[in-house]
């Protein structure tokens, strides 16, 4: 077993893939409020993602078990998929935010404590090693059901490596 | 003596399912439940469950309970609930069952047809000292956690990548609970790889090819001692310490078959279902003509697919019962079984496809 597979095998992304691809980047660059991240490589009975999206965004299911496809250009980075998804695997990008070299990422969150507006955190990559502080500007409950969308401002280069944060105390 | 036209032996989702089934066409039901209050499994999962809306997908495992008890409360009419009581015996020559209530009062109840959902028991793994305290198996420290509030220990290993091993590594890490490293024998996660996704991000290293050989301690799990296996599935390597208080074995479930092994029903081993099954035709009956299983019990799955299960069995009793005529029935059948095929699809529901067809058949099959 390589690396790679050893790392893809157990749960990390090494690779693009079907399911788990990026948004256009001409298209991302400028859609306000961002675009959904989906990484959901495994042919898995589970649409959630499509049935929460309110502007058809993620296509229609062929098959339940089939990996999600996006139209990107109707996503509005509205992040109710994040809150949706049982797996945890949806993200919103908005690289529209701030300065040059800040992004802001949308991440579902489901542990306490529960971040505050303005506080700092530890961003954690793919294998939970922290690679940047982020800073929280929001933090909501789109379902009402206890998992929150932490919207977090990171560095812009790191969007696609920050998976998750974690709250210092 | 009392009687019922149904008896649906265990509460989880494919007999609160099957109950529900089977109460809303008509049929008077009793179910009996070995624990404390029904819902099986599904109110210890705090997670949100996959699927699609049919089944309920992303609402969490206990709130799904809740809905399904909703559900049979309006039907209270036809529906008798007895909790904390084991069914324990069936005797073939009068089709009775003996029960247990509060471990001292027995009883016996004759129906007419019983839908078997007892569910599955844990399997355990051998290694040494795995009989100190601290080691226990997944759906204890569930039980523990989520039904009780209480956390297990302050640092876990897990053993086994499945679905359940990786799930209460997440359940552990939301409850405060640090989780060492989840070992795996088999060179990939057999659980979803979202699930798996979740707690790789929050730190938890996940060592494939690899199992526990030893817990440490004298009185109480003090660490373990884990290790690398090779191609043949042997031990390789140098010995790995592992800093832990407590060790979760999620290795794998086994159906609960003992009443369809005593009802005599015709049972077979299929690997890709965990043990010994009943045979079953495309309604859950087994060979026997009286009783039907559904869930865990007819082989180990997801709870999406056994409450799909369970609507099919309760169907197969309700038409049995001559309380639905045969289109109505053979129209929901296959409704029913168009949404288990969907949640069985792709690549990750070949074992269960292949299993279920191994012990799928439509001789016994009457109308």
């Amino acid at each position: 077993m390589t690396n790679e597979e050893k790392l893809y095998n157990s749960g990390v992304l090494t690779e693009k893939r079907p399911g788990a691809i990026l948004p256009p980047r001409e298209l991302w660059e400028k859609k306000k409020n961002g675009l959904v991240i989906i990484e959901c490589p495994q042919e898995i009975p589970c649409n959630p993602c499509y049935s929460s999206c309110p502007t058809g965004a993620i296509l229609p299911f062929e098959k339940i078990i089939h990996t999600p496809k996006i139209d990107y250009s109707k996503c509005i980075g509205c992040a109710l998929c994040v809150a949706s998804c049982p797996g945890l695997a949806c993200f919103v990008v908005d690289l529209t935010y701030g300065s040059e070299e800040e992004a802001l990422m949308k991440l579902p969150y489901e542990l306490l404590p529960v971040p505050e507006k303005g506080e700092e955190v530890d961003c954690l990559s793919r294998i939970g090693e922290i690679v940047a502080k982020g800073k929280v500007v929001e933090v909501t409950e789109p379902r009402k059901d206890r998992t929150k969308v932490v919207h977090v401002v990171v560095p812009r280069e790191l969007v696609d490596d920050i998976r998750a944060i974690r709250v210092v105390k | 003596m009392r009687e019922t036209e149904l008896l649906v032996i265990g509460g989880g989702p494919a007999g609160l399912s099957a109950a529900l089934e089977a109460a809303s066409n008509g049929c008077e039901v009793v179910v009996v439940d070995s624990d404390l209050a029904l819902g099986g499994q599904l109110i210890k999962q705090t997670h949100k469950f996959f699927g699609s809306e049919s089944e309920r997908a992303g609402t969490r495992g206990f709130e799904i309970a809740d809905i399904l008890l909703n559900e049979l409360e309006e039907m209270k009419g036809r529906v008798s609930v007895f909790t904390n009581t084991t069914a324990e015996s069936y005797y073939r020559d009068t089709g009775i069952v003996g029960c247990m209530t509060n471990e001292d009062d027995y009883w016996c109840i004759k129906p007419r047809k019983i839908v078997n959902a007892t569910g599955a028991s844990e399997k355990i793994l051998p290694f040494h000292n795995n009989d100190l305290p601290g080691v226990y198996g997944a759906g204890a420290i569930q039980t523990l956690m989520n039904v009780y509030g209480v956390v297990p220990g302050k640092r876990v290993l897990m053993v086994g990548a499945g679905n359940i091993g990786l799930v209460v590594s997440y359940q552990l890490l939301q409850a405060g609970v640090d989780v060492a490293a989840i070992v795996e024998f088999m060179p990939n996660i057999s659980g979803y790889w979202v699930h798996a996704a979740k707690v790789r991000r929050l730190g938890v290293p996940v060592l494939l090819k690899h199992t526990i050989i030893e817990a440490l301690g004298e009185n109480k799990v003090e660490g373990a001692w884990i290790q690398a296996v090779d191609e043949n599935n042997q031990l390789t390597g140098e010995p790995q310490k592992i800093e832990c208080d407590t060790i979760c074995m999620a290795v794998g479930l086994a159906p609960t078959v003992d009443l369809l092994w005593q009802a005599g029903c015709e049972m077979l081993y299929v690997p890709e279902l965990c043990g010994y099954v009943a045979k079953r035709d495309t309604q859950m009956r087994t060979s026997h003509p009286d009783i039907w299983a559904a869930g865990d019990a007819h082989g180990i799955e997801e709870a999406s697919a056994a409450m799909v299960e369970g609507r099919i069995a309760g169907l197969g009793v309700a038409h049995a019962l001559d309380h639905i005529d045969r289109m109505k029935f053979g129209e929901k059948l296959g409704i029913y079984w168009k949404r288990l095929d969907n949640l069985r699809a792709g690549s990750t529901g070949e074992k269960i496809r292949c299993g279920v067809g191994k012990c799928t058949c439509k001789c016994w099959e009457v109308d």
